[in-house]
């Protein structure tokens, strides 16, 4: 028998591996200019400190960024949302000719690189005029996360037995009654995980963004943009800052991470 | 059923134009756009990807970083889900802590190692704390790639393991509990049934996770930007300098396409060394 000590051992050096890092960006974040240039460093900052995160917000451009990036993730939540959900329903609750196919597409979209969409897409939003515009970055964003609402959503609503659904048309609801009072309150949660996880998708994503704006930058393509130039308190806030929706979302959605990847089985 | 044959089109219409639009026209659109230039047909895009002073590395960076990374991956996510396994207390914290990194954008890691590899940065204070060196080691500069490499390695699989992790972890759900406790009945050893049950059976998720990952290990971008600038040279970081700073979007489109291409031969390849077999499974 192996003794129990040393998994929880191995364990724990996992745990530390993963929050060992994003600690260290953290106590950058927090400590003042000298701290960040002191050698050699401790594990703490010499000076705990507002002054690296005040300094990032206070360069031009980053809340306008901020800004974008919330507008960008925002309608990429709603369109991917509003796009994918009805799909997730008729794959969930109906058998028709094509379903395969259609589910074929879907994982074929997964499976392909972003910088094929990205380049010929920002040729094209310079002539439709949404080059350069929230909306644009958006756009390719939802083809990105609209995958993941279609497979989240056709799962979860298996989950949510259709002797519900008709049990509420032999009351005399019709079809769009029985799905706005019976399935919807069921499926909230879970749509809920979906739309944080298109959100996130967003606020991550930095080729396409960085290839299809030139003012109007998200965060990361701001970031991205300004890297080489920048000091270092700049980007290990600005680093920082761009972790922090990602920790608060992955514990939101984490009991539904594995109907969101485990799905690519089925 | 009542004439609601039609009701499953109307629900993924909607979805199946959007992605016309934003995937399959796209597409199409790169790949013209790499072998076309205003006269017509060429393959004056390719020839200059091909002669330019970067293309060699940045195609030998972008494969070595590929077959590094998904390795190092697949076999720490395979241990971890393994190890989740084993564990008595606490699995629920393990688990969140570990899937943490799903949610951190490449650029953020990047910049996180940064931090780690900078001059005056933790790893060199970790050195010089146990007496390696007395002076801040410059380590992210064009004259040590290599270590740039090393650095986006460890940035990777700090960041991207995770994916391939919950990926195995719900693969192993799906596995029967009985298969290992048959195998176990009849004299395996964990070992034995680790390589003839699980392993096999584990398959198809392996499978997935190997073609997904390799695909996004293929197209790496904001960690090698944050890490090395262009001292580490990748295919598209190459595709976005040709864009961006030299407004070229044929030879960018060239890069995209060899990406694809790249990423179509080796998903064929892992679909062919790792055929599921289907009376297996049913």
């Amino acid at each position: 028998m192996k003794p129990g000590w040393l998994y929880m051992l191995l364990a724990g050096v996992l745990v530390v591996w993963v929050l060992l890092p994003i600690f260290l960006i953290a106590a950058l974040a927090f400590s003042d200019r000298s701290s960040v240039f002191a050698w050699p460093k401790g594990l703490l900052p010499q000076q705990f400190s507002l002054e690296t995160l005040a300094f990032f917000f206070g360069v031009e451009g980053v809340w306008k960024a901020i800004r974008n990036s919330l507008a960008v993730a925002g309608m990429t939540l709603v369109f991917s949302v509003l796009l994918g959900a009805p799909a997730g329903y008729a794959l969930a609750r109906y058998r028709f000719a094509g379903a395969d196919a259609y589910r074929l597409l879907i994982l074929m979209t997964r499976a392909f690189p972003l910088a094929i969409l990205a380049i010929p897409l920002a040729v094209r939003f310079l002539q439709l005029g949404i080059y350069d515009t929230p909306f644009g970055v958006a756009l390719v964003h939802t083809a990105l996360a609209l995958p993941f609402a279609v497979l989240v959503t056709s799962s979860l609503f298996l989950g949510i037995p259709k002797e519900l659904e008709e049990a509420a048309w032999t009351l005399g609801c019709n079809r769009i009654q029985a799905f706005l009072r019976v399935v919807l309150p069921l499926a909230l949660p879970g749509l809920a995980a979906t739309a944080i996880f298109a959100f996130v998708i967003s606020w991550n994503e930095v080729f396409a963004a960085t290839l299809l704006t030139l003012r109007e930058r998200t965060l990361p393509a701001f970031l991205l943009a300004s890297l080489n130039d920048s000091p270092l308190p700049f980007r290990f806030a600005g680093g920082f800052f761009l972790i922090v929706p990602a920790l608060v979302f992955i514990f939101l959605i984490r009991r539904y991470l594995f109907t969101l990847w485990g799905i690519a089985n089925r | 059923m009542r004439s609601e044959r039609y009701i499953p089109y109307v629900l993924v219409l909607p979805s199946v134009v959007f992605l016309l639009f934003l995937f399959a026209w796209p597409l199409l659109e790169a790949l013209l756009l790499s072998v076309r230039n205003s006269s017509g047909w060429t393959l004056e895009h390719f020839q200059r990807m091909a002669a330019d002073l970067y293309f060699k590395d940045a195609l030998k960076y972008t494969l070595l970083l590929t077959l590094t990374i998904v390795p190092l991956q697949v076999g720490l996510a395979l241990g971890m889900a393994l190890l989740l396994g084993s564990i008595a207390k606490g699995r629920d914290l393990f688990l969140y802590v570990w899937t943490i990194p799903l949610g951190i954008s490449d650029l953020a890691a990047g910049i996180v190692w940064l931090a780690i590899f900078t001059e005056r940065g933790y790893l060199n204070s970790f050195l010089q704390a146990v007496g390696v060196i007395q002076q801040p080691q410059l380590w992210l500069s064009y004259e040590t790639p290599w270590m740039i490499f090393l650095a986006v390695v460890a940035a990777e699989v700090w960041r991207a393991t995770a994916i391939v992790f919950v990926i195995l972890v719900a693969g192993l759900q799906l596995i029967p509990k009985e298969y290992g406790e048959a195998a176990e009945v009849f004299g395996a050893t964990p070992w034995q049934r680790f390589w003839k049950v699980t392993l096999p059976l584990l398959r198809p998720s392996l499978q997935v996770a190997l073609i997904l990952r390799t695909i996004l290990a293929l197209e790496v971008f904001a960690v090698v930007v944050a890490l090395g600038g262009r001292n580490l040279p990748v295919l598209a970081g190459e595709a976005y300098y040709w864009y961006n700073a030299y407004q070229n979007p044929g030879v960018a489109a060239a890069y995209a396409v060899l990406i694809l291409g790249i990423s179509v031969a080796a998903t064929l390849l892992y679909l062919r060394l790792m055929r599921t077999k289907q009376e297996a499974v049913g």
